[in-house]
């Protein structure tokens, strides 16, 4: 595995994520709660993570991993600082979204659904977001980025390099 | 109360949001505190409405003046001409709302004239964070009239005699719907909203999620008390962060009123509802799926019968409607069956909500008719194409639907009709496309969508779709070899009449519709290794007319691979093996002499 999971560093997510746990111990339905919650404390679901919550909830550890792979939200790999996502919704895509995409992984050496080494960005093609009157998106965190050229990609890159 | 003399609509759905409505707002606030009318003046953050192309909108009450694109810096213009002195900014006002010297009252715009809001009526007029503007719009009624005037048979009886069907996509008769789970034995049952909108394109279910989140909450809880359940639950995307967060908000509200939780006006019923989040599995907005993935399993569908209706979440009788289905409710008991029957056609009475977007000049939401014709909604509220391109087709019903050719334009949208034609309703998007959209690729865009989309439990949708997939990569990356085509048909029937669920049954429309009606493309591709449209790169190569070169030499300074070579003032030459067919010579040409073959 290229990511080590860090013990010592993640101590007080640990203590967060054994709250969720308890919390939603015994309800029906509890798997998927608890993992959107995992994941928005540690950012991924590494399989320390999936083990903890399979002792926690009484499920078998397969059938967490089962799930987590199932649902492309939930991610085995740390997401990077600054997340790319580039919407690949009918609208986007027939507004030339896929060389947005290209720009992107050349410009950062980077595949779809990967993260770069040093953790700052990582490339999702999204589904629709749904501001296809915007198309082609590109979102990076909370800022979107819309009626995009492939040309401008450097440009806003470089905001998120320094 | 106060009472205000102007209001100031700022639209907060996602398109406008993203870009920087909630900034607008924020200058609105200060600049009227400012000029001290905050006492005069409301801003008022409401959802989307609809005309998302022209966004962020902006809309003044009393005079109705519509303001689109408008930027921070635009602000404190509108609110020292238009709020203090009563001058309408012209120059920001959308172009159609002008009409010579007066200005047009939105409803008289083109994008908005042919339209009829049902399920949309409070979209982009009230504030969906304040249950009380709901409220003041006839909010809760249909729940009041429901709980202390019909009895749940009588309930039924008018959603079934209002011909509502389904506006998922499937278009399954909603009032039987309702009377199968009703009469469904079991000593619990649920209610489920299914808001897992998943077709690449469409965002109607979002819009009313974010705009008007309480007809959808009072719709449920109508349900519950037609089939006697008393718990319901939403599933909805984790990408829709406004809408989960205004649903939340919603619920809160309703509960705090006591038009949620227990003994609701006083009657003695009781009905709650949670949020569920989704995890991004387009499969899931298959109601057997949906149901696995609330019940923490991989979002699988399974055989039906039994049909959720007798064995649903848990083992128990579930009603399992979409959020477009539900927004028309209210309504529909507030007004009655017969006027719901007078709108729309015999078959599919009511309205459709769209998402028009792809190639056309008015991008957004709009709700229309059912039986308007393509041509009214491409052309007349759509505005029709950009650039002076030609229409080429229009894809309805995403992932499961098909492509409608520039001929068949005039066909009324209805359920049955698009499904004659190879396409379907399908949740509602609408893509348009021109003369430069490739149908070869877009069917297989539709195909790499549903083998990544594919959850794998039945083999002809995980192996067939994927073996479908790889012969339209072939073939639009001019590898196409004689009887592809024919391999493509005989594995699309095969798929379509032995897949699981409807993610498979469907996966085959967009190529079936496309080789109905655009055969010769796909001919063109394979016999010729030629893309008729010129956007399949690989069967793409670019030239440079000599006559028309001046050697100005822009073009060999832009070519990213040095791929351009000539003498100053004399014609330049392309190396094809070099060329990485980028497009950026012919974009920067000043004298238009390159083109692509």
């Amino acid at each position: 595995m290229e990511f080590k999971f860090n013990w010592e560093e993640n101590k007080d997510k640990i203590e967060e994520l054994k709250k969720v746990i308890e919390e939603n111990k015994g309800k029906k339905g509890a798997l998927m709660p608890v993992l959107h919650e995992a994941q928005r404390i540690f950012g991924y679901l590494p399989i320390e993570v999936q083990r903890m919550i399979s002792e926690g909830l009484n499920i078998p550890l397969a059938e967490i991993y089962g799930v987590a792979t199932f649902y492309s939200q939930f991610s085995l790999i740390p997401k990077g600082k600054y997340q790319i996502g580039v919407c690949l919704g009918t609208a986007c895509y027939v507004k030339g979204a896929q060389a947005i995409i290209d720009k992107i992984k050349e410009e950062l050496k980077l595949e779809v659904g990967g993260t770069t080494k040093d953790r700052k960005f990582s490339l999702q093609a999204t589904r629709c977001i749904g501001a296809c009157g915007l198309a082609p998106v590109m979102t990076i965190n909370e800022d979107v980025y819309g009626r995009l050229k492939a040309d401008e990609i450097p440009a806003i890159l470089k905001k998120y390099m320094e | 109360m106060n009472i205000y003399r102007a209001h100031v609509l700022i639209c907060g759905g996602t398109g406008c949001t993203s870009s920087s409505s909630d900034k607008i707002q924020n200058e609105f606030e200060l600049k009227i505190k400012e000029k001290g009318l905050d006492k005069e003046v409301k801003v008022v953050r409401t959802g989307c409405f609809g005309l998302c192309e022209a966004g962020p909108i902006v809309i003044v009450y009393p005079e109705g003046a519509f303001y689109s694109h408008v930027k921070v810096e635009d602000v404190e213009e509108i609110v020292e001409e238009h709020l203090l002195k009563g001058r309408i900014v012209k120059r920001l006002l959308y172009k159609d709302a002008v009409e010579e010297d007066t200005i047009k009252s939105i409803n008289e715009v083109g994008f908005y004239k042919k339209q009829k809001r049902i399920a949309l009526r409070n979209c982009g007029v009230i504030n969906p964070e304040d249950i009380n503007e709901y409220i003041a719009f006839d909010g809760y009624m249909a729940l009041g009239k429901v709980l202390t005037e019909m009895t749940p048979e009588e309930v039924i009886q008018v959603v079934k005699d209002s011909g509502l069907r389904g506006r998922g996509g499937g278009g399954f008769p909603t009032g039987l719907k309702w009377e199968f789970t009703a009469k469904a034995q079991g000593d619990q049952k649920y209610v489920l909203c299914n808001a897992d909108e998943g077709d690449p394109g469409a965002f109607m279910d979002r819009s009313i999620l974010e705009g008007d989140p309480h007809s959808v909450l009072e719709a449920m809880a109508i349900a519950g008390y037609a089939i006697g359940a008393n718990q319901g639950y939403i599933y909805v995307r984790v990408e829709y962060p406004i809408a989960v967060q205004r649903l939340e908000i919603a619920i809160k509200q309703a509960r705090e009123k006591g038009l949620l939780g227990k003994n609701i006006f006083g009657t003695g019923f009781d009905f709650d509802i949670e949020v569920r989040l989704g995890a991004g599995a387009f499969v899931c907005g298959e109601e057997t799926a949906l149901i696995a993935s609330i019940e923490g399993q991989r979002g699988m569908p399974r055989n039906k019968p039994p049909y959720p209706a007798n064995k649903g979440l848990w083992g128990k009788p579930t009603l399992i409607n979409n959020v477009e289905t539900y927004a028309n409710i209210p309504q529909i008991i507030l007004k009655g069956a017969e006027w719901f029957r007078s709108i729309g056609t015999e078959k599919s009475p009511g309205t459709k909500v769209f998402a028009l977007g792809g190639k056309i000049n008015n991008t957004g939401l709009v709700e229309i008719p059912m039986g308007t014709t393509l041509r009214e909604v491409i052309y007349e509220i759509g505005g029709g194409i950009p650039n002076g391109k030609k229409f080429k087709a229009v894809q309805t019903g995403g992932p499961s639907g098909g492509c409608i050719p520039a001929d068949l334009i005039d066909t009324p949208i209805e359920f049955d009709t698009l499904t004659e034609l190879g396409s379907m309703m399908g949740s509602g998007g609408m893509i348009v496309m021109d003369e430069d959209t490739c149908m070869v690729d877009i069917a297989r865009f539709f195909l790499d969508f549903t083998v990544e989309e594919s959850c794998g439990k039945c083999p002809p949708c995980r192996i067939g779709t994927k073996r479908m997939l790889e012969i339209l990569e072939k073939i639009t990356s001019g590898k196409g070899e004689p009887g592809d085509i024919e391999k493509l048909e005989k594995l699309a029937n095969t798929i379509k009449s032995a897949s699981l669920c409807g993610l498979g049954q469907t996966a085959p429309n967009p190529v079936l519709s496309t080789l109905k009606y655009f055969r010769h493309e796909y001919e063109a591709h394979v016999n010729e290794k030629r893309c008729p449209a010129g956007s399949c790169k690989s069967l793409l190569s670019y030239h440079i007319q000599e006559d028309l070169c001046k050697g100005c030499t822009v073009c060999a300074k832009v070519c990213p691979v040095g791929a351009i070579s000539g003498e100053r003032k004399s014609p330049h030459v392309i190396d094809q093996d070099k060329c990485i067919k980028c497009g950026a010579c012919l974009e920067k040409c000043p004298f238009n002499a390159i083109v692509k073959k």
